[in-house]
């Protein structure tokens, strides 16, 4: 076997060029399915990278109408969508996978907040529960956060995430200081982050809309303190922190099924829906992923027509070597070890056709990522797979020529001239 | 007995003609024994060195080589045979070009199953024999037309055959060279080394202990030679 192989290098070796051009075909075919393969598995890592790194292993379950988000700014409260009761916050949490729920309104806010005569337009405002800023990975900054009294008391307290606090303050100490909400004074009590420094990579107008709709900031009330703004508890929102980015999804379905049950709404369009960030992404992926696979059946045609390449230069070689396997047949040798002699040449041949590709294909892929600012991620299983699967087409497409060679029959092919 | 062919007829089938090749041919060759078969050229030497080194086999007739009779061996035990039993040289040498004298000389030995580096030991030992220990590592290339010669003598006897079947030896060779090749097969045959050797040239056959002439598929005379 060693021995073959040894002698497989040898005759490639010995005629460079033409073992060059045959194994173009299987070079070109594998570093495109590579460069492709890198691409797609980049692109899916920056996802998850995006939503593990962003803390986002939190779901969101929200009042839809229809396909849109319900706004209370608009439409009013609707009818037939209770407030969610603390038993129902309970059955949330036994959800398997689910670390802790946390329930708040939210609004898009226009002209609602001021801080002397600068407004924040573009933002928004939620009145949060206790449990919010543990379920979404905040910590506060600078301050304080709620209290239970801010909450028993309806303490008229804000608190402001980095943006809005840069959009009203600009640079100023913001704790202390007044803010009006719909011509409430409200005073800052803290200013709360991410728990973790992040900034989302974001390469296409999709990525954007996915990772970087808040950034225009956000002001939190106590929930309990939110119909002196608004006049009316509103139908909440859910938000629930799972124990990886992989339940999201399963997490997020389930529990806006529970959320559901306790729906009688006139409009039946009305429901609540996990706005799953991964599910997103994973829609915006499957689209181009979807032309990918295309692209990779392509580049496996181009792996066929190297491999009948192949097969044509191995019937070359075996016409060539007439005489030579009529000497090993006279001498002695088996079938089998024409056979293994020649399937051997055209697997080696294959394989190392395999491994060009698959080293022409990272560097590709290497190229694509830095004109197109596409992320890569080189797969060590894919090139496995790949330097494989050639050689299986070397031992496919060598089989007919190995088969001739092993069956000459001695006596004509030393006579070959 | 090493070899025993009795009654053997080959036809050859030329499109709707069944050519006759060898008409009631029947051999025996002894242990030790130096034969040189002789014919002009068409009169069926080739043919039957083909059946005597189990490449080709007669359409009847029984032939035994070694004690073992080879009409009912599938092609994997012939190779084994020949393998085992059986040193070829041919007139055009047929080594690999791209190996050296001790890897063509170690070839046999790959397919009998011999490690490494045992091969190599005895390919060397048999460079010796043939006089050729100082190329062992030399291609084909850099050597003359007597040498590659006796490279090939040297792969045919590595294995330790029973007998040496060699076809025109020195038909590519000048004289001198082959002169030289001459003196290995004798010196092979006092050595205890069956030949059997098959050319069209007198002179050559001169050097074999006993000659078998052939003419048009018939054995026509069978003797010892003339010194």
């Amino acid at each position: 076997m060693f021995e073959n192989i040894r002698l497989s290098f040898q005759g490639i070796w010995s005629h460079k060029m033409r073992s060059f051009l045959t194994m173009l075909g299987i070079i070109i075919g594998i570093a495109a399915i590579i460069a492709i393969v890198s691409t797609i598995q980049g692109t899916n890592e920056q996802i998850k990278e995006n939503l593990v790194g962003s803390g986002e292993n939190a779901v969101e379950v929200l009042l839809f109408q229809g396909e849109w988000q319900y706004e209370m700014e608009y439409n009013g409260i609707p009818a037939g969508v209770p407030l969610i009761a603390d038993e129902v916050v309970e059955q949330l949490g036994d959800i398997p996978h689910v670390e802790s729920v946390a329930r708040y309104v939210s609004r898009s806010c226009y002209n609602d907040v001021y801080r002397l005569n600068t407004g924040l337009s573009g933002g928004y405002v939620y009145g949060v529960d206790q449990n919010y800023f543990d379920t979404c990975d905040y910590i506060v900054r600078e301050g304080r956060g709620f209290t239970e009294r801010d909450y028993s008391e309806y303490h008229k307290v804000a608190i402001l995430d980095e943006d809005s606090a840069d959009a009203l303050f600009q640079g100023e100490d913001a704790v202390g200081r007044t803010i009006e909400i719909r011509m409430e004074p409200y005073i800052v009590v803290g200013i709360v982050a991410k728990s973790r420094e992040f900034t989302p990579v974001i390469n296409t107008i999709d990525d954007y809309y996915t990772y970087a709709e808040n950034s225009a900031g956000v002001v939190y009330v106590p929930a309990a303190s939110w119909p002196i703004i608004y006049g009316y508890d509103e139908p909440q929102n859910v938000v629930l922190r799972t124990e990886g980015t992989d339940y999201m999804t399963e997490v997020g379905k389930e529990s806006a099924g529970i959320l559901n049950t306790y729906l009688s709404p006139q409009d039946e369009t009305i429901t609540y829906k996990a706005k799953d960030l991964l599910e997103q992404a994973q829609q915006i992926q499957e689209l181009s992923s979807s032309t990918n696979t295309m692209l990779i059946w392509i580049a496996g045609i181009s792996l066929i027509v190297g491999g009948i390449g192949v097969m044509n230069i191995m019937l070359v070689s075996v016409t060539e070597r007439t005489q030579e396997i009529g000497l090993k047949k006279a001498i002695g040798a088996r079938k089998s070890r024409i056979l293994g002699q020649f399937l051997t040449e055209a697997a080696v041949l294959t394989s190392l056709g395999g491994v060009i590709g698959v080293v022409v294909g990272i560097v590709l892929a290497e190229v694509i990522s830095y004109l197109s600012t596409t992320p890569v991620s080189i797969s060590i299983p894919a090139a496995v797979c790949a330097v494989a699967f050639s050689m299986v087409i070397g031992i496919v497409f060598g089989v007919f020529p190995s088969y001739k060679a092993a069956n000459l029959n001695p006596i004509d092919a030393l006579r070959h001239e | 007995m090493i070899l025993n062919l009795k009654n053997i007829y080959k036809d050859y089938q030329q499109e709707k003609l069944v050519v006759p090749v060898l008409k009631d041919v029947s051999l025996t060759v002894d242990e030790g024994e130096y034969v040189a078969i002789m014919g002009p050229s068409g009169s069926g030497k080739t043919t039957l060195m083909n059946i005597i080194g189990c490449l080709d086999k007669p359409t009847s007739g029984e032939y035994e080589l070694a004690g073992e009779n080879v009409k009912r061996m599938k092609d994997r035990e012939l190779s084994d045979l020949r393998l085992r039993t059986i040193g070829f040289v041919f007139q055009s040498f047929h080594l690999m070009p791209r190996q050296s004298a001790a890897e063509n000389v170690a070839l046999p030995l790959s397919y009998a199953g011999v490690r490494k580096k045992e091969r190599k030991r005895r390919a060397v030992q048999a460079l010796e024999r043939v006089g050729l220990g100082d190329r062992v590592g030399f291609k084909p290339t850099q050597l003359s037309g007597g040498q590659k010669q006796r490279v090939a003598i040297a792969r045919a006897m590595v294995n330790d055959p029973k007998i040496l079947l060699a076809d025109e030896p020195t038909g590519a060779l000048d004289s001198k060279s082959g002169e030289q090749i001459m003196e290995l097969f004798s010196r092979l045959n006092k050595e205890g080394v069956t030949i059997v050797m098959i050319t069209h040239d007198p002179k050559i056959a001169a050097n074999a202990k006993r000659i078998v002439h052939i003419i048009d598929g018939e054995i026509f005379e069978d003797g010892e030679a003339a010194d």
